[in-house]
């Protein structure tokens, strides 16, 4: 029985293979992503409700004044769609991880792992694809938004796109290590309330930080570490034509930490699989 | 006896070298689920152009050999390699040989038979033009050329197999693994499957290791192997493994096999 011999040198794949398997898997999420039309749908009501309705209602409570990066008095709709932007992308990194552990169930990310190629390249490619996914949101909701008076400067648009990939990146990250703890599909509601809701409030997205800290200093600590302020944060400067060096540097490592953290638990001799597989064995 | 080598002969063999190194060899494997053994330093090998049975009950262990032989999860003991490569040391050289049909569908639904294919091939870096041009022979052969723009959602049962088998062929590989294939398939669509997947052995010289709960699906020149409550009970040339179990059938063979088992004593 030791017949496994010491033929080990591995052949290694070529570039062109990478690419292949790359834009195979970002082809695949957009073809679902196509066929699901109530998802494009809803992801777009989601933040058009919040400035449709929210917004109005609330920018007579509220007062912005003059903060960085606007240079003049603003509307309270243009000050929250750096956050509803951020917000359609954590949705759609939570949803890409709940289309994870449902893959997982449907069996569709034993086809992902069984591929030959190296297996944080796989999980790469699909937090690629899934972010691709979210600047379609993103775009659309901004196009939306233009007619309803927030009207970034034109380089904008441009700017805030390396923004939107990174910040895309961190909350896919983050998603994809989150399915890999969920064992079905229900944990899902619970990733909304202990996750999606509590990093969305508790962020610069629907108020400035400044009024937080009127407020509770402890919640302004708390915002201040949230990492979801700092893509809200990273997006919005972006947005015009700016850097924020702080957002961009939390947002980066958050990206990195996370991600390695996700791949760490789809590694096979770890995470999955100290768990039984779901619905017993055949 | 029919088939007296417990190694295929070399005379069977379209590669010289293929002969001398199994398509799959589990060796000592053994894996837990906290406390519950699934696995007990199981071995055995399937050779190169061979059908070999995974004869099992449910629970007996054989999903679980096939998530650690697909790489889900990792091997807590023992080796496991595909055709020489060490799936733990070199996953990337393993698993491009190896083709697999887990139990549970695993196709999108929504896209269409040669998306399907396609995205698959993409998987194993096979090119577009290069993918496109299996896919349109593979489905060529499972007779589902003019489905190739439906959506898989709309095949049947057998259909759908059929696509799975033909995708785990795509990128050439010399192992196949299929895990419970005909469960919840009919008469027919099941002989369908089955023959087909013969035909791959002779044909095409692949290693087959087929799991199974259906005696019926077995034939005399298959290799066997009975796995019970985790361990391998008998394995070997389907006629040797019934001779040696003093019975006339398969059937007989494996309930006195597991029977043994379950006396006092043989408990896991």
């Amino acid at each position: 029985m030791s017949s496994i011999t010491t033929r080990d040198v591995p052949r290694g794949f070529s570039a062109s293979e990478y690419m292949t398997c790359l834009t195979g898997i970002v082809w695949r999420e957009g073809l679902r992503f196509l066929h699901q039309r109530e998802r494009f749908v809803s992801a777009l009501v989601r933040p058009l409700v919040w400035l449709f309705i929210f917004a109005a209602g609330f920018r007579q409570v509220l007062g912005i004044s003059i903060i960085p990066p606007y240079e003049t008095y603003i509307l309270y709709e243009v000050f929250i769609a750096p956050g509803l932007m951020a917000m359609i992308q954590l949705f759609n990194g939570m949803q890409s991880s709940l289309s994870m552990v449902y893959d997982r169930e449907m069996g569709n990310m034993r086809t992902l792992l069984v591929s030959p190629l190296p297996r944080g390249f796989l999980l790469f490619c699909k937090l690629l694809a899934g972010t691709a996914v979210s600047l379609l949101q993103v775009y659309a909701f901004l196009i939306i938004a233009w007619f309803w008076d927030i009207t970034p400067p034109p380089i904008g648009y441009l700017t805030v796109l390396p923004a939107l990939i990174l910040s895309g990146l961190m909350l896919g990250s983050l998603g994809m290590l989150i399915s890999s703890g969920i064992k079905q599909l229900e944990n899902f509601a619970g990733v909304m309330n202990f996750v999606i809701f509590p990093m969305f409030f508790a962020s610069s997205a629907l108020y400035p930080l400044w009024r937080v800290q009127e407020g509770s200093p402890y919640l302004y600590y708390v915002c201040q570490a949230n990492p979801f302020t700092h893509a809200v944060e990273l997006i919005r400067f972006a947005l015009y034509g700016q850097i924020n060096w702080i957002s961009l540097a939390v947002v980066g490592v958050c990206t990195i930490v996370f991600m390695i953290a996700a791949i760490y638990a789809y590694d096979p001799s770890r995470g999955l699989a100290r768990r039984e597989p779901a619905g017993g064995e055949g | 006896m029919t088939n007296p080598a417990p190694i295929a002969e070399p005379q069977q063999m379209p590669r010289l070298e293929a002969a001398a190194v199994p398509a799959l060899s589990i060796d000592a494997v053994s894996h837990s689920y906290g406390p519950r053994r699934a696995l007990v330093n199981v071995c055995f090998n399937v050779q190169p152009a061979s059908f070999t049975a995974l004869l099992g009950l449910n629970g007996a262990g054989k999903s679980t050999l096939f998530s650690l032989i697909t790489r889900l999860f990792g091997i807590q003991s023992g080796r496991i390699g595909i055709f020489g490569h060490d799936i733990s040391r070199a996953p990337g050289e393993a698993l491009r040989l190896l083709g697999v049909v887990f139990q549970p569908r695993t196709l999108d639904l929504d896209l269409s038979l040669t998306q399907n294919l396609l995205y698959h091939a993409a998987l194993h870096g096979i090119s577009r033009r290069e993918a496109a041009a299996r896919s349109t022979e593979l489905l060529a052969r499972i007779g589902l050329t003019e489905r190739a723009g439906s959506k898989v959602r709309d095949l049947s049962g057998g259909q759908m197999r059929r696509l799975e088998i033909a995708r785990a062929l795509l990128h050439r590989p010399r192992l196949l693994l299929l895990d419970e294939p005909t469960v919840g398939l009919d008469v027919k669509a099941r002989a369908e499957i089955i023959s087909h997947v013969r035909q791959l052995v002779t044909e095409q010289g692949i290693g087959v290791l087929w799991a199974t709960h259906l005696f019926d699906e077995i034939m005399s020149g298959d290799d066997l192997v009975v796995l019970h409550q985790g361990k391998v009970l008998a394995q070997g040339p389907m006629s040797r493994v019934i001779s040696e179990a003093g019975a006339q059938d398969v059937n007989t063979a494996f309930m006195r096999l597991t029977g043994a088992q379950a006396m006092p004593g043989g408990g896991a």
